[in-house]
């Protein structure tokens, strides 16, 4: 039996969404206090998929870690690993071969690109369109497979090692990436631009929406696709250049809007940038070994260390404490949806429902990578 | 004047004296430098370690950084806690790096006692500052005088345990 609800005009309620809701994109729960259709209050609440990850490094030796990296961010698990790899590299001070460099390079830049597609195509789901899904699966098959030949896995890769990467990429998969590479940059004007970018369902539901300044950026913390969509000029391949990025000729794609249009924007130009350094990086890439001389037993001097990389979502940050012992005593892991998201209360704050869940999907949230 | 020795001098207002010169960077035993200072700014290899400039304040001054920072433009990147067991500490790491153009890491850290574990919020300077010292309550226990919703953020909400001390046992 339905029992009508009559609310006064100025009263609110709350509505949860979440934490399982498809838009939500796994288990993140919203708490709304709404006025009708507007949003009054917007409240995240978070961790119902921690695993305490920190306490897990804690207990265990520097190399017992680097599977747990990529089951935080799963849909770019390599910059996981990657970040992992380069702050122990730094505190135990390990070379690593310029062969295994570009591999990284590579294969965490394939992984990027994989995870834009992913996060487009769920974009596009949750906007009510299905058919750009089965596209971007297409695409993003291709470069599961690749990557599956190298590392053995398909989405939770534990492909580096301190010192290199374990298995070295051969002429198949070369031939297979350049393959890849043609493909998509036949497909991208066609089937992505023309149909999905330059779709004025899509420009109406997502042009002018969900406004973030550079200020609330940088008083938030945001990082990546979202800080660049709102003009912020940050990318730590660029600022703070690791591994053998600086060998590279790439654009960082910004968009001073700051609306979800320009979000958008930035992570479709991104995918091109990512093939122009797999491109580079194919064509240079140097002989030579995939792994670097390492002690079996990595005992890092004491004291502080920290390293970044610019994953799919943004800065992923890790600050390490050693104290001269076998295992980590203290991780921290500075993930970049964690404060990505949490502007998400100041900026919903008077949107509508459907425009606040476009302007969510705008944000690419992985829900493992915030909960850690 | 890069934006290290730009930094450096407005910290300069907040440390007079600079850090001793003979100082070694924080290294050497339990993650301690051989000659423990109190407070002081420390210019650390950024190749070795990953960031600049190593400010070791105390609790009380926490805010007072934050807002020399703010105005420098940095950002607040992330907060982390440490739990020294052994010598009945907590400390507070806080994170802090500029969003485009120079880039120079600055590492805030005070130590507090374990026993009581009470810190002043930088909510205010920086709103950044509100999830992230949620988490550190939440992992290590440690309040956080002032914060608008000190509650639980990752764990559930009836968890009567703080994980990541040293002592915790599960």
């Amino acid at each position: 039996m339905t029992v009508p609800v009559h609310l006064r005009h100025d009263e609110t309620f709350v509505l949860n969404l979440g934490p399982q809701h498809p838009a939500t994109h796994g288990v993140l729960r919203v708490k709304l206090t709404m006025d009708g259709e507007y949003i009054v209050k917007a409240e995240p609440v978070l961790g119902y998929i921690h695993r305490m990850h920190e306490k897990l490094a804690e207990g265990g030796t520097f190399a017992q870690f680097m599977p747990n990296t990529a089951r935080m961010d799963y849909l770019h698990a390599l910059a996981f690993n990657h970040g992992w790899a380069l702050v122990v590299e730094k505190a135990a001070g390990i070379e690593v071969p310029e062969r295994a460099e570009y591999i990284r390079v590579i294969t965490v830049e394939l992984n990027r690109i994989a995870s834009h597609l992913l996060w487009w195509a769920a974009f596009l789901l949750d906007l009510g369109g299905f058919t750009p899904l089965l596209y971007a699966f297409d695409d993003r098959e291709k470069i599961i497979d690749l990557l599956e030949r190298v590392t053995g896995s398909r989405l939770t890769y534990c492909y580096l090692r301190f010192g290199g990467v374990y298995n070295d990429i051969d002429d198949e998969f070369i031939a297979g990436t350049r393959d890849f590479i043609k493909r998509l940059r036949g497909r991208l004007p066609r089937l992505y631009h023309d149909l999905v970018t330059h779709n004025v369902i899509l420009i109406k539901r997502i042009k002018d929406i969900g406004f973030i300044t550079a200020e609330q950026c940088r008083r938030y913390g945001a990082t990546g696709p979202v800080a660049r969509g709102s003009g912020l000029n940050y990318d730590i391949r660029k600022n703070e250049p690791y591994s053998v990025y600086p060998e590279f000729d790439f654009d960082i794609p910004v968009y001073t809007e700051g609306d979800s249009m320009a979000r958008y924007l930035v992570r479709m130009d991104e995918i091109e940038q990512s093939l122009r350094i797999i491109e580079q990086a194919l064509d240079k890439l140097p002989g030579g070994p995939v792994m670097g001389k390492a002690p079996k037993v990595l005992k890092p001097e004491a004291g502080y260390y920290y390293s970044a990389v610019e994953t799919a979502r943004g800065s992923l940050g890790h600050r390490l404490v050693c104290n001269g012992d076998k295992n980590p005593y203290k991780l921290k892991l500075r993930s970049p949806t964690f404060s990505n998201l949490s502007l998400f209360g100041e900026v919903a704050e008077g949107m509508l429902l459907a425009d606040a869940l476009a302007f969510m999907g705008s944000l690419d949230l992985v829900i493992p990578e915030i909960d850690r | 004047m890069d934006l290290v020795e730009q930094t450096l001098s407005s910290l300069a207002k907040i440390f007079p004296e600079p850090a001793a010169a003979a100082a070694s960077p924080p290294e050497g035993e339990g993650g301690q430098e051989a000659q423990p200072r109190q407070r002081g700014v420390l210019a650390v290899d950024p190749v070795r370690h990953g960031y600049e400039l190593d400010v070791l304040c105390g609790a009380d001054e926490v805010v007072e950084v934050a807002q020399v920072l703010d105005r420098e433009g940095y950002f607040l990147e992330s907060i982390a806690g440490i739990d020294w067991l052994d010598k009945g500490q907590f400390e507070v790491v806080y994170d802090y790096n500029r969003l485009g153009g120079e880039h120079c890491r600055v590492m805030v850290r005070a130590l507090v006692d374990r026993g009581q574990p009470v810190m002043p919020t930088i909510t205010a300077v920086f709103p950044a500052a509100d999830w992230h010292e949620r988490e550190t309550f939440d992992f290590y226990g440690i309040h956080f005088q002032g914060h608008p919703n000190l509650i639980r953020i990752l764990l559930p909400e009836d968890a009567d345990f703080y994980p990541l001390r040293k002592d915790y046992m599960p």
